[in-house]
């Protein structure tokens, strides 16, 4: 493909290849003369064999010499991820389901060729209602997509396609017209948009500390080492997306007056690696990125710089210093890296959320972002919405939703028909919020003044089979684990607490315990080096306040409310439940479980079996294999 | 085909002067020596530190720091059990355990005959399937201390 030379040349290549998503953005009822298939190629449903699926889907359809007639691609992530591999059918937008490769053969054959649908892979409701549209599904009820705008709509690995949703034009505007730097940046300041990777610092803000350190060497990074566990915002952006990113950085590059972006990426990532690679290889060829971008004199070249499995990477100094091919150990602010960053040169460092809003901010105006949200947090933000909950995906919604509306109105409530106890949102540098915080409208704001905070997105929900000591203790594992070890409090007292909670959860704690705690925490909190050591404590502060009772179970009665801790549950086996069926005893590693001569089981002449507590390890297969329910945690 | 050492530590050099043995690069580098070498031995840091004009323990410093590079060999079938968030609120430990037992290794560690690696990485992402098991790349999803039997079953 040729170079694009001017800002004409790209609105008229927009136009030649406008007419790609056309199907796309239609909305047909019935049969239809063409259709297009689209299909998740994001991680978690190329995990359940997505990719495999476009393979059938395609075989299909050269079987049937259907090619004129339909085309399927892969496409970033739906969102939807509980319901994976999902698969849309345009115009008439059809959302299938949990789709196998084995069911490609009649999608084809029945949909496609016959216009009948395939109802069995249709979503259906909690209340058994079969829902054929993604707009009739609840989950997207109160959705509002800006930065996962493409997803789900694009096909990431062709840049045609990014073109068609008006990809770079926003850069074109701006470096064609040749705007003042600091006129770009108030429009960033205008939108109100902060930083999305969790302490939410405006990005305009950051961008003119840059812009007015002295002309030279400057630099753009992305940060897309994305740690906290199970949170995959950036990831599906990156994998769904990724010429949105790219193109905001090119603006920051110009704004800041900077002509080198690195995107710093976890190793974990493949296929976001993968799918940036091809991205920035098909804007280069472009000249959407490198040498004299749009024939301007602008220039911006993008590297992928790997991360290699450190938590602590992502907070900005470390990251710096991971680029430059050292340890990833933080380094006190000021100087703040946007006076003496990367290799000591002037450094702004954005996140993926933040950069893949920007082009579309900027293209439809600040005013209009800025009029979604609250009034302190504007616009939307994305969060991974994962554990005990029926709709686990990735869910983005206006800044001032509250808790319970992505809870329940998005995410479908509890799984199992549990009762919902808390909700971390920040991960292990955030707190768990209750019952009584759940009306809190979701801004950085209003998030940390219940103890908790925005965090980068990560949302994880809990019920009542969940200790809250324990996952307190979880939570302290994985930073202890983390921590760089450069300062004191971070490095000795996180472990500190770690011992004193592993002692709570066995049952050995003492009241005075719960007091050492607390004040450690607040040690920790006022003196750690980087945000990691700050933050650590959140975790066991924000349980502490709102689960005391729970801690003082574990202390005082030596009893785990929810059954989780081990150390505090025996197995046991009700009798007049037990059927002697023996399964139990088969999948019992340490053949702790026997049959009784005794005792009088459910059935006649059949004794029930027994757990011989003394040689139980707690694995807890019995009660897995069990059918009528009479193993039980006392 | 095996390759010999010579020709795995020419295909590093070769690496190395592509990225204009800058020492900028050392991740980079260190993630490619373990893609040929499997892992990064001290001969491995100590090539890699001359050909960079920096000092050996800069580099081990940099492998010791990141948890993605080992100086121990791997085993043919390497386990990864995700203890993310959302995997470990969905039973993870559980199904830890159970790989525990059932090879007879603790977290971290390979088996003496270098068939079995079990170790546990922090989300994949697939947060949608917890919880997860990557074996040798590889994704299983929804797993029970029942499937750990069934998983095992497919790597003998």
């Amino acid at each position: 493909m040729c170079k694009i030379n001017s800002k004409e040349e790209l609105l008229k290549l927009y136009r030649n290849v406008e007419g790609l998503l056309d199907l796309r953005k239609q909305s047909i009822a019935g049969k239809a003369k063409e259709y297009y298939i689209s299909v998740c190629g994001g991680t978690g449903c190329t995990s359940s064999e997505s990719l495999e699926l476009v393979k059938e889907l395609n075989k299909e359809i050269l079987a049937l010499d259907l090619k004129v007639k339909v085309k399927a691609e892969i496409t970033g992530c739906f969102g939807f991820c509980e319901k994976g591999p999902i698969v849309k059918v345009f115009p008439d937008n059809t959302f299938y389901t949990k789709v196998k490769p084995s069911d490609a053969k009649e999608i084809i054959e029945s949909h496609i060729r016959d216009g009948v649908i395939v109802e069995r892979l249709l979503y259906v409701s909690p209340n058994k209602e079969i829902k054929r549209k993604q707009e009739d599904i609840d989950f997207y009820g109160k959705q509002k997509r800006i930065a996962l705008r493409n997803c789900g709509l694009i096909n990431p690995e062709n840049i045609q396609e990014s073109l068609a949703a008006r990809a770079y034009q926003a850069l074109a505007n701006i470096i064609t017209n040749k705007v003042d730097p600091m006129t770009v940046i108030a429009q960033v300041s205008a939108s109100g948009i902060r930083g999305r990777g969790g302490a939410g610092f405006p990005t305009g803000t950051k961008w003119k500390f840059a812009a007015v350190q002295p002309k030279g060497k400057k630099y753009v990074v992305c940060n897309a080492d994305e740690g906290d566990p199970g949170a995959f915002m950036d990831r599906s952006i990156l994998e769904g997306d990724p010429h949105s990113v790219l193109e905001a950085m090119a603006i920051a590059g110009y704004s800041i007056g900077s002509d080198e972006g690195n995107i710093y990426i976890r190793a974990e990532y493949p296929l976001a690696v993968e799918r940036l690679k091809i991205a920035i290889k098909q804007a280069e060829e472009l000249g959407l990125l490198g040498d004299n971008i749009l024939g301007t004199d602008f220039s911006f070249h993008i590297k992928i710089k790997y991360g290699a499995g450190a938590f602590v990477c992502g907070e900005e100094t470390a990251l710096i210093h991971s680029i430059e091919g050292t340890r990833g150990e933080p380094t006190n602010k000021p100087p703040f890296p946007a006076v003496s960053g990367l290799f000591g040169k002037p450094t702004i460092v954005n996140n993926v959320e933040t950069f893949a809003n920007l082009p579309i901010i900027l293209l439809d105006g600040p005013e209009k972002y800025a009029a979604i949200g609250s009034e302190k947090s504007k616009g939307t933000k994305v969060f991974a919405l994962a554990g005990k909950i029926n709709n686990v995906g990735l869910v983005e919604v206006p800044m001032g939703t509250t808790l319970r509306e992505i809870i329940y109105d998005i995410g479908g409530g509890i799984k199992n028909g549990k009762k919902f106890k808390a909700v971390q949102t920040g991960g292990p540098s955030g707190g768990c919020l209750t019952e009584k915080h759940l009306d809190t409208p979701i801004d950085y704001e209003s998030l940390a003044a219940a103890g908790s905070m925005m965090g980068s997105g990560g949302m994880i929900v809990l019920d009542e089979d969940d200790c809250m000591p324990n996952i307190a203790k979880f939570y302290l594992e994985f930073t202890v684990e983390e921590s760089c070890g450069k300062c004191t409090p971070c490095r000795v007292g996180n472990r500190r607490m770690l011992e004193i909670l592993e002692k709570i959860t066995k049952g050995e704690g003492s009241i005075e315990d719960l007091d050492r705690l607390t004040v450690l925490a607040n040690n920790i909190k006022d003196t750690a080096l980087c945000g990691l050591g700050q933050t650590a404590p959140n975790p066991i502060l924000s349980t502490i306040a709102n689960f005391k009772d729970e801690y003082l179970a574990h202390i005082v009665d030596k009893t785990c409310p929810a059954h989780a801790c081990k150390a505090l549950l025996n197995y046991k086996i009700k009798a007049e439940k037990c059927i002697a069926c023996g399964m139990c005893a088969r999948v019992c590693p340490v053949g702790a479980i026997t049959q009784s001569t005794d005792i009088q089981g459910k059935l006649p002449n059949r004794p029930a079996y027994v757990i011989d507590l003394a040689k139980c390890i707690k694995c807890g297969s019995c009660i897995a294999a069990c059918r009528p329910g009479a193993v039980y945690k006392d | 085909m095996v390759k010999t050492n010579k020709e795995m530590f020419a295909e590093l050099e070769a690496f190395i002067a592509e990225h204009n043995n800058d020492s900028a690069e050392l991740i980079a580098i260190l993630h490619q020596a373990q893609h040929i070498f499997g892992y990064l031995p001290k001969e491995v840091q100590e090539f890699i530190a001359e050909r960079l004009k920096i000092s050996a323990a800069k580099v081990y410093g940099v492998v010791t720091f990141y948890s993605f590079f080992t100086m121990k060999p791997k085993g043919e079938i390497v386990i990864n059990v995700c203890l993310g968030t959302a995997c470990f609120v969905r039973g993870a430990d559980k199904i830890l355990e159970k790989f525990e037992t059932l090879l007879n290794l603790k977290n971290g560690e390979t088996s003496a005959d270098k068939k079995y690696t079990l170790t546990s990485l922090r989300c994949v992402g697939a947060c949608g399937l917890a919880p997860v098991v990557q074996v040798n790349g590889k994704t299983f999803g929804n797993c029970t201390p029942a499937s750990v039997d069934q998983i095992l079953g497919q790597y003998k």
